[in-house]
């Protein structure tokens, strides 16, 4: 593995198959075709040339174009799989239960694969961390001998180089006068035109060969950003629920900041004052015209301990619409749901017979009190409270949760005539008198209900960062598609002129641009050597 | 020259390793997050039991604390509340305390639950589920086992029987 020492001087790495300097093939088997690979000059990608330790092997495979595709594949086909199903954040079931329900045998299996939760297996993360790498060696790998091969490049260039250019022309009868006319023609169409011993090569444009790598800087700090989002406090993207009158604590704010909910207000078009949509809205029922919560921001302040009330410094006061979000410190609260509670029941305690009433009692069903005295000797008591009501297995009277979906109370009522009490199970449209006939009765009169607005806390700080990546990826792309790298050599050779010219893309364009430079001169347009080939061959 | 580029490629190899394997690990963590480990100091917290006393956690350096997180409306929470009632005056004069957290209930349905298991230990309302949030529990009933240094022994959900109770309270004897 010695580096090799071309005739011109020119020291280049082991495996070069272009001397970076003068061009002179050094490869053996590149002398053997009629034009030259010019891909990355010819230069050495070294991770192709040799590979000893575990490190070097690692890297010659991720520096494989060939892997980097396979992998995109892999990752494509893998996403692709996550589609067939909802994913577990779109269903509202347990997912061991869902999927088999939803889907037979196929969403077993599917659930058991995980690809429930595809696109945050670890196996996926590390699809894509893999192309990340990938990405990073690639271009490391070419841009680094690509760079070093076009800055060592001399004027003056080996025959073999020239003769194996795709456009390659040699002229017999030559003045210096013409060639001046082309120098100066050149540098007119903005060449580089740089001249060694009476030798050109005019150049421009090679920035254009620099886009895929600031393309895949942009795809890596895109990629980067992306990882930022695990970084706890970096991405934040939580539900709060806060009823109407109630203050919590917004989460992933490190217990910092509160939100009090003063008024949850739901706002729809009014047919009367909007008579040109008259007709649309009566089609159309009820149109939603705003969704807004007036809540309150306060940050705390001093230490706390959980369980202690906080001290509470207020923000500010705000309005929160849709798409108007509550923002602060980097976070936005924005208003995305709402639901109505029921928040209390109210009863009439009446005499069964005659009807009459002796009283009313609104129960808070968040926090009923124990006792409500209603005068002249008439009480009630809870005995008991079922939030969330229905028969036990074993029949006795229970509750699912402490949410009050469906209230029931066993009440003990107390007059003047039934001083013990008299004892009545009461849920919705349904009431039981367990010890036989009472005379007294709680006659349902009412609910009371409160909404609860609900939030979406988002923050992203990663959000630049994918932002820049996004734009240098942009960048690099435009880079790379709309300029070319063009190379024109003019050069004396056994007392010849010889014209030979490469471009990386848009060959068309190149040969337009030989044709001005060289018109009125005695110097004749070189030839498009692949197109001669094939016209050749169809000639045939 | 070639032993330059060997350590290059290793350090530019290490640092994709370590992003790679950090963002896989901090993925595993938001999936297995336990905010309270075992050997860890339990987070302090003060609530106020029915009787309008004060408890605060640290105040009970010394002494070993069974702490249980419940609701009257969990069956397995009615199941094991006698066993630790029982077990608690066992073991009440050696050191250990019991103090049991209720979920954002209200303070009717607390009172008749403990009237109707003749409960003697303290229990509290955690109203705003803070305590709830700071041991980071989502499922019912949670018990975590502090011993006389405020650091946590054990954790453990779901229901038990009374010689687990008893076992448990032996482990925080001081």
């Amino acid at each position: 593995m010695k580096d090799v020492k071309c005739e011109c001087g020119h020291v280049n790495p082991h495996g070069t198959v272009l001397c970076e300097a003068c061009g002179k093939i050094l490869d053996e088997e590149e002398k053997k075709k009629q034009l030259l690979d010019m891909r990355y000059e010819g230069s050495a990608r070294r991770s192709q040339t040799y590979s000893k330790t575990i490190i070097d092997k690692i890297w010659n495979f991720f520096s494989s174009v060939k892997v980097g595709v396979w992998l995109i594949v892999i990752t494509l086909i893998a996403s692709i799989l996550g589609t067939i199903l909802p994913q577990k954040m779109y269903i509202d079931l347990p997912p061991e239960v869902y999927y088999e329900q939803e889907y037979g045998w196929f969403g077993k299996l599917y659930y058991q694969l995980g690809f429930h939760d595809l696109y945050g297996s670890w196996w996926y993360l590390l699809l894509i961390a893999m192309i990340g790498i990938s990405l990073v060696i690639c271009s490391l790998d070419r841009v680094v001998p690509l760079y070093k091969a076009l800055k060592a490049q001399r004027v003056t260039r080996h025959e073999g180089f020239l003769k194996r250019q795709r456009i390659f022309g040699i002229n017999t009868l030559v003045n210096q006068q013409d060639i001046d006319i082309v120098k100066e023609r050149l540098k007119q169409k903005h060449y580089h035109v740089r001249e060694e011993n009476g030798d050109l090569l005019a150049e421009k444009g090679r920035f254009s060969r620099w886009g895929p790598y600031v393309n895949h800087v942009g795809l890596i700090i895109f990629l980067f950003g992306g990882m930022l989002r695990f970084v706890p406090g970096v991405y934040v993207n939580e539900n709060l629920w806060v009823r109407e009158g109630e203050t919590a604590l917004v989460p992933e704010t490190g217990e910092q900041l509160y939100l009090q909910n003063n008024k949850f207000i739901l706002q729809h078009y009014d047919k009367e004052k909007n008579k040109t949509f008259e007709k649309a809205l009566e089609r159309a029922g009820d149109v939603v015209k705003n969704y807004q919560s007036n809540v309150v921001l306060y940050k705390r302040s001093g230490e706390k301990i959980p369980g202690e009330k906080p001290k509470l410094e207020k923000v500010k006061d705000y309005k929160v619409r849709v798409n108007h979000p509550l923002t602060f410190e980097g976070y936005s609260i924005y208003q995305s749901s709402y639901r109505s509670e029921m928040n209390s029941m109210t009863f009439n305690l009446i005499n069964k017979k005659t009807e009459q009433s002796f009283g009313e009692l609104t129960i808070n069903l968040q926090d009923p009190k124990e006792k409500y005295d209603l005068g002249n000797g008439y009480s009630v008591k809870i005995l008991n409270y079922f939030p969330d009501f229905e028969f036990a297995k074993n029949g006795e009277p229970s509750t699912k949760s402490r949410v009050p979906n469906n209230p029931a109370f066993i009440f003990r009522m107390t007059a003047p005539d039934k001083p013990k009490g008299e004892t009545s199970f009461v849920a919705i449209r349904q009431t039981i008198e367990p010890f036989g006939d009472n005379t007294y009765k709680m006659a349902f009169k009412g609910i009371g209900t409160k909404n609860v607005s609900g939030f979406t806390v988002r923050k992203d700080s990663s959000l630049w960062v994918i932002i820049i990546g996004g734009i240098l990826f942009m960048i690099g792309v435009i880079q790379g598609a709309y300029w070319n790298h063009r190379r024109i050599w003019v050069q004396h050779k056994n007392g010849e002129v010889w014209i030979a010219a490469h471009t990386n893309k848009n060959w068309y364009g190149l040969k337009r641009e030989i044709e001005k430079v060289l018109e009125d001169t005695n110097l004749g347009n070189p030839e498009d050597q692949l197109q001669s080939e094939t016209t050749d061959k169809e000639g045939v | 020259m070639k032993k330059r580029r060997l350590i290059m490629r290793s350090i530019i190899l290490a640092i994709l390793v370590a992003a790679v394997a950090y963002t896989l690990y901090a993925n595993f963590m938001k999936d297995h997050a336990q905010k309270v480990a075992v050997g860890n100091q339990a987070p302090d917290f003060v609530l106020t039991d029915m009787q309008g006393n004060k408890h605060r956690l640290s105040d009970y350096k010394g002494q070993g604390v069974f702490l249980n997180f419940w609701g009257t409306w969990c069956p397995p929470c009615k199941k094991e509340m006698p066993y630790i009632n029982n077990q608690y005056h066992q073991f009440k004069d050696q050191g250990v305390q019991v103090l049991s957290i209720d979920i954002q209930e209200s303070e009717l349905a607390v009172n008749q639950f403990i009237a109707r298991y003749k409960l003697d230990f303290p229990v509290m309302i955690d109203t705003d589920k803070e305590v709830m949030t700071a041991y980071g529990i989502d499922q019912l009933p949670a018990t975590f086992l502090i011993d006389k240094d405020g650091k946590v022994v054990k954790s453990t959900t779901g229901e038990m029987s009374e010689d687990m109770v008893r076992e448990y309270m032996e482990k925080i004897k001081p």
